[in-house]
């Protein structure tokens, strides 16, 4: 066992010595496979930080989101369809919501209006994101005039600016008092957005969708966990759909990498013969160049990784943001959580090594198989 | 069909894998026809040569195959969270009927390949290839393993449905539903236990044996499969419970989960590996009367019933460990 471990340590030692004396080879076939995994590992971590950030911050949204529907489309929900529900057992709140957007022709940007129960503002406060604070140039104090639904103009105080961590979801936020959500877009007291449940047993939701379908005959409950898998097949579909356009550099790759490890120098060429005339087999030649193919695969792999996780967690993904997030005028500006998943380390691995791996192997072979006496003389 | 880079892999390791295996057959069936070492032919010379790069290209085929078993459960287990039902990979395997057969030819195709690589590595230890035509006629009948699990797989992930309602693993693996996993599950864990007891203590005398002896590696290889399925089965009646906590849950796969510290690995990998070294024992020792083999048998065998009692063992601290450190306690009710 320790000679077989010593032995694989001086092929090593040698390959290291070889490598380094065809260092531009070497670097040039690094580079490229670096990149190759940069780009690749970019997307996944990206994609699967977006996903967790999603599931995240769904984690304390309410389990059932009950919605009216009127001619196939969602319209307000009168408010003693909270009295119809009546006590349906587990669960454990319910509430009427008014929410909806705002365009503000200032900025050309729709902003999400919110009415606020928990902030106790008065009518004439608002709550603003950062991303409105920012496009508008507000901060706490100043007043922001907005239209109401008759075209009189209402001016609301800020009075708080929304806290930056949640800046995904805020970024365009406005929480207002109920009433003054009323008057400026001229709602009836009767009447709400929505309506949210809140439910303890998670194994309870289905059911008590279910009752609500009977009860209210017009209306769709939309349960949290259809909206986390939504997120989830939405985000590894997007996922899939970058990973199969850059297959196309992986296939370049591959050629890349055949070519380099067939097109040997005479010099290169030389060594091998030497090495079989003093006595190398072919397995052993071929054992050394696996050492080669490991040498560089590990090291792009390692480099390639953390060249992408600086670049998803530090930069924000700069180079591939539109293509995965989508945009918006009062986008928000976000770090995203550093998260590492090993079935996409083990994804990528399969994505670059394989291929690499078997794009040599022939190459590889043809050349331990060399006699001495052709190349030597 | 899902778009999702795991299965793209996966996709992409097994049409490779059997496209690697087809090219290996087409080699096999030429060194089954023409092989012979005592002709100098040029025929000869040439097949000999290939043979290095057929066996490389089978090793990596191998390497890749083991790994991919390891993602495609890993993979299961994150999907659940894409269906509706699917609580664990449990759900995700029982979305349409390919699920299973798949895992069944992935696990199947394990050990086939441990076999063939241990083969591999013998035969390339005799100066005069004896175990040629035995290699490569065990490949040619893992092509039609390779082929089929490829088709499986493929069609297990393009049929999958997201909007489908499955079952997971509290109605497959409960004592009151009918089939095999219902009676593995329905096992008293006593018994299991009990089993597993003994199961180990054999499999333990039997490697000790046959590592001291340097022969008769078959013992090792059936008391070795015996352990597989009792500890299989010990985990689904008994071991799991005690994983879980709670009396009444069976999965298998729930205890992959990170809830439960990932354990669930480090059963299956050391009963996996010592599974296939143990098999692979079986298939190493008859060669030992081959003149040019008979003195690498005797220094690989010893090798190959150590690491398999380690791995063995290994399993084994790791179950007593997991109900030693459990808070689920059924004195009186199951002892």
């Amino acid at each position: 066992m320790i000679t077989l471990l010593r032995k694989q340590r001086y092929f090593i030692d040698y390959t290291l010595g070889t490598m380094m004396r065809h260092k531009g080879k070497s670097l040039g076939l690094l580079s490229v496979y670096t990149m190759i995994i940069f780009m690749l590992a970019s997307v996944m971590l990206f994609s699967h930080a977006m996903r967790s950030e999603a599931v995240a911050l769904l984690a304390d949204s309410p389990e059932i989101v009950v919605q009216r529907i009127q001619a196939g489309r969602s319209v307000m929900v009168p408010a003693d369809y909270l009295q119809r529900i009546g006590k349906l057992r587990g669960v454990t709140e319910k509430r009427g919501r008014l929410w909806g957007y705002y365009y503000d022709p200032a900025v050309k940007a729709n902003y999400t209006v919110m009415a606020s129960e928990q902030d106790q503002l008065t009518i004439n406060d608002i709550v603003i994101g950062e991303g409105i604070g920012r496009t508008r140039g507000l901060s706490v104090g100043d007043y922001l005039t907005l239209r109401s639904h008759e075209g009189k103009a209402f001016s609301f105080r800020v009075s708080r600016l929304l806290e930056s961590e949640s800046e995904l979801i805020s970024s365009d936020l406005l929480l207002m008092n109920p009433q003054g959500y009323r008057q400026l877009f001229g709602i009836d007291e009767s009447l709400y957005t929505d309506l949210v449940l809140s439910v303890r047993n998670p194994r309870e939701i289905q059911k008590i969708a279910e009752k609500l379908t009977r009860l209210l005959p017009d209306s769709r409950p939309i349960l949290r966990s259809e909206i986390l898998r939504t997120y989830e097949s939405l985000f590894s579909w997007r996922q899939g759909v970058m990973l199969i356009l850059l297959l196309g550099s992986v296939l370049a790759f591959v050629i890349f990498a055949w070519d380099k490890a067939s097109g040997l120098s005479a010099e290169e060429r030389k060594e091998i013969g030497i090495l079989k005339a003093v006595g190398w087999e072919t397995g052993e030649v071929m054992r050394m160049k696996f050492w080669e193919g490991v040498i560089i695969s590990l090291m792009a792999f390692l480099i390639g990784y953390l060249a992408a996780y600086l670049h998803v967690f530090y930069t924000s993904a700069g180079l591939f943001e539109p293509v995965l997030k989508g945009w918006s005028v009062l986008y928000p500006s976000f770090q995203l959580t550093p998260s590492v998943d090993g079935l996409q380390l083990a994804t990528l691995f399969f994505f670059t090594v394989l291929p690499y791996t078997l794009a040599t192997i022939v190459p590889v072979w043809r050349t331990s198989i060399t006699d001495p006496d052709l190349v030597m003389r | 069909m899902m778009l999702n880079p795991a299965i793209l892999a996966l996709l992409m390791v097994s049409i490779l894998v059997s496209t690697m295996l087809l090219v290996a057959a087409t080699f096999a069936f030429r060194i089954l026809r023409h092989w012979d070492i005592q002709s100098g032919s040029e025929l000869q010379l040439r097949l000999e040569r290939r043979t290095y790069l057929v066996s490389t290209l089978l090793v990596w085929a191998f390497l890749f195959e083991f790994l991919s078993l390891l993602l495609f459960i890993y993979n299961a287990e994150a999907l659940s969270g894409q269906f509706v039902g699917a609580m664990c990979a449990t759900g995700v395997l029982n979305l349409n009927p390919w699920g299973w057969p798949t895992l069944f030819l992935k696990i199947t195709l394990f050990f086939v390949a441990a076999i063939w690589l241990l083969l591999n590595y013998l035969d390339n230890r005799g100066y005069d290839y004896p175990l040629i035509r035995f290699k490569y006629a065990l490949l040619l009948m893992a092509l039609p393993l390779v082929g089929a699990e490829t088709i499986l797989q493929w069609l297990h992930f393009t049929e999958m449905e997201p909007n489908l309602i499955t079952s997971c693993c509290g109605t497959l693996f409960s004592a009151d539903a009918q089939g095999v996993s219902a009676e593995v599950s329905g096992i008293a864990p006593a018994n299991s236990i009990l089993a597993l007891a003994i199961s180990g203590i054999v499999v333990i005398a039997a490697g000790v044996w046959v590592a001291l002896r340097g022969q008769s590696g078959w013992l090792l290889s059936i008391t070795g499969a015996a352990a597989f399925v009792i500890a299989l089965v010990a985990i689904i009646s008994s071991i799991s419970l005690y994983i879980y906590e709670h009396p009444h849950h069976h999965c298998p796969f729930c205890i992959l989960k990170q809830g439960h510290g990932y354990v669930g690995y480090f059963l299956y990998i050391p009963l996996f590996l010592a599974t296939a070294l143990s098999l692979g024992a079986g298939f190493v020792s008859p060669w030992r009367r081959i003149t040019s083999l008979s003195q690498t048998v005797a220094d690989v065998l010893p090798v190959i019933s150590w690491l398999a009692l380690f791995f063995f063992l290994q399993f084994y601290l790791t179950s007593a460990w997991s109900i030693w450190s459990s808070r689920l306690t059924m004195m009186e009710v199951w002892w």
